[in-house]
């Protein structure tokens, strides 16, 4: 192959790269776009001018805020209750063999591999069984996002824990740090960025979630489900507002970590 | 990038082993220690409510929420929802299907880009592929009933181009559904994939290529096999929950777009409990036989 040749076919992948990644990008740009919108009517689906309108007040809508701010709740208890749940599991299973573990990792791995759907209605099958079908509402919902948070914050913090070199906690050992001194200033600190990916990865599945929410939900409307009800009555653009928003703040969080990340590493180890 | 590991299963096997020591005994303890809240959790929010959803699914039929159910054993649900649903069935593994085949198409070359050829703009693409989610899952796919639209400018020009007749449509059609399920599941695609490629030592591709093989040879018989996890990983992780959506269907299609979701969804709020656990049920026994089978001839026994 010619230099020529090789040349073209680098920029080639790097060009395919760049134009998929635009695919993933185009409906962000239209979120933002259309959270401009001056909407001519609520089943418009076209840009009918600019205005700032939308932004000045995102709470009109009825109800949207509260289903934002039920959500922004809910996801921040699932964020707590899996991560740290995960933490324990990740340690449990990356840093010791017992009898089973094959079977935990499997049954931590499987709630990942069912769809939504079927893990959604077996929830509802047990609070149905269990007599709870009147009582749906924040309680499953919380318990639904916990769940499937759960398997995913297990992998993500599981991944950083085989990526550290097990030699480092046998060092703080032979220097005399007892097994909790170990762990307090050398293995969670280590661990930590791995914790916190978890938390972020948790936070955005449980804030998102439709199908699982809308089978146990009972009478509470989460975002997802307000969204959802909107697409079939007409959206208002406010909801663009919203995701506009998320965007960015989750655009800041990850930039403000990958910085902190950058000044750390560039720090003098001690 | 640690969240793109993450994501990856494949990227996580071949956990290091514990560390030498000591009070092995006592170090099982401290697992169980640890792992019975969690445990516990998962036991009776996964394991015991797919029992009651096997369970439900063998309730008489005739009985309702308000007047309780009887257990009959009635294996009939299953029959019928067969004999009822197949079509919508069958539709949706094939449109996961498609999709999945349509992600590793657009996945791989941008993974590929990613670790080899993106230099120091490499976090940055990762940012680029993870930040759609940011926004909503709903919101984006709303979105896409702009972009593809009987007025937007896509739909215009492939009219114009004769590619689409002149009533043609791009929007509630099964192009649009398939779009959209692509579109929604392709991180979860690139992700696995990236931290599979990322492991693979640029030497052997260097080594391939001093041994005379092509590039495509290279790639063929060096690349490709050593991102194989990484690939069975996201194919698992798109597939099976592009089977199970509903919300592409329901959004960019039309009623004979509709995929199995769609139809449990719509059980469940008539109250066809029965019925709907059937068919929940024998969409994840589907999955699994054919996640196993796929397994099995992929090679990659140990996934997590």
């Amino acid at each position: 192959m010619t230099r020529l040749g090789r040349c073209l076919s680098d920029h080639l992948v790097l060009g395919i790269g760049v134009l998929v990644l635009l695919y993933l990008l185009t409906p962000v740009f239209v979120v933002v776009l259309m959270s401009f919108n001056d909407q001519a009517s609520r089943i418009s689906y076209q840009f009918d001018g600019f205005t700032l309108d939308n932004w000045r007040s995102p709470c009109e809508p009825n109800g949207l805020c509260e289903s934002v701010s039920l959500s922004i709740r809910i996801a921040l208890l699932a964020t707590l209750a899996a991560t740290g749940l995960a933490t324990l599991m990740a340690f449990a299973l990356a840093r010791h063999r017992f009898r089973g573990r094959a079977g935990v990792n499997v049954l931590t791995f499987l709630p990942m591999a069912s769809p939504e759907i079927v893990m959604g209605s077996s929830l509802l099958a047990l609070f149905v069984t269990a007599g709870m079908a009147g009582s749906l509402g924040f309680w499953t919902i919380l318990v639904a996002h916990i769940l499937f948070c759960l398997s995913f914050a297990v992998v993500t913090i599981k991944a950083r824990l085989a990526g550290l070199d097990p030699r480092l906690e046998q060092a703080a050992m032979d220097l005399y740090a007892n097994e909790w001194q170990t762990f307090r200033k050398v293995t969670l600190p280590l661990v930590f960025p791995g914790i916190l990916a978890a938390a972020l990865l948790s936070f955005s599945l449980s804030f998102d979630d439709f199908i699982i929410t809308n089978l146990n939900a009972g009478q509470e409307v989460t975002f997802p489900m307000y969204v959802w009800g909107a697409a079939q009555r007409g959206v208002p653009p406010q909801i663009n507002v919203v995701g506009t928003i998320m965007f960015f703040a989750a655009l800041s969080l990850v930039v403000i970590g990958e910085l902190n990340n950058r000044r750390r590493s560039r720090l003098p180890k001690g | 990038m640690s969240l793109a590991h993450g994501i990856a299963p494949g990227g996580a096997a071949g956990a290091p082993a514990a560390p030498p020591g000591p009070g092995g005994r006592r170090r099982t303890r401290t697992a169980l220690l640890l792992l019975a809240l969690p445990l516990t959790w998962l036991f009776v929010f996964f394991v015991v409510p797919l029992v009651s959803l096997v369970s439900t699914s063998l309730y008489d039929p005739t009985g309702s929420l308000e007047s309780g159910y009887a257990m009959t054993g009635e294996v009939r649900n299953y029959l019928v929802v067969l004999g009822d649903y197949r079509e919508q069935l069958v539709r949706s593994l094939v449109y996961a299907g498609i999709a999945t085949v349509a992600c590793i198409a657009l996945a791989y070359p941008l993974a590929y880009a990613i670790a080899f050829k993106a230099g120091r703009w490499r976090n940055l693409m990762l940012v680029a592929v993870i930040a759609p989610f940011f926004t909503s899952f709903l919101i984006r796919t709303l979105s896409w009933q702009l972009i593809l639209g009987d007025q937007a400018w896509i739909a215009d020009g492939l009219r114009w181009l004769q590619v689409l007749d002149a009533d043609g449509r791009l929007l509630s059609t099964p192009f649009a559904v398939v779009t959209g399920l692509t579109y929604n599941f392709l991180p979860f695609m690139v992700l696995p994939l990236y931290a599979s490629l990322e492991k693979v030592d640029p030497r052997l591709m260097e080594a391939g290529a001093d041994l005379y093989a092509s590039p495509f040879t290279t790639f063929r018989k060096v690349t490709l096999p050593l991102s194989l996890p990484g690939l069975v990983a996201g194919t698992l992780l798109t597939f099976i929950p592009a089977a199970g959506d509903y919300i592409n269907a329901e959004l960019l299609g039309n009623p004979s777009t509709q995929m199995i979701g769609n139809v449990i969804q719509n059980l469940f709020e008539g109250g066809s409990y029965p019925e709907a656990a059937a068919l929940s049920v024998t969409l994840m026994l589907l999955i699994t036989a054919m996640v196993l089978v796929y397994i099995r001839r992929a090679g990659t026994e140990e996934l997590v």
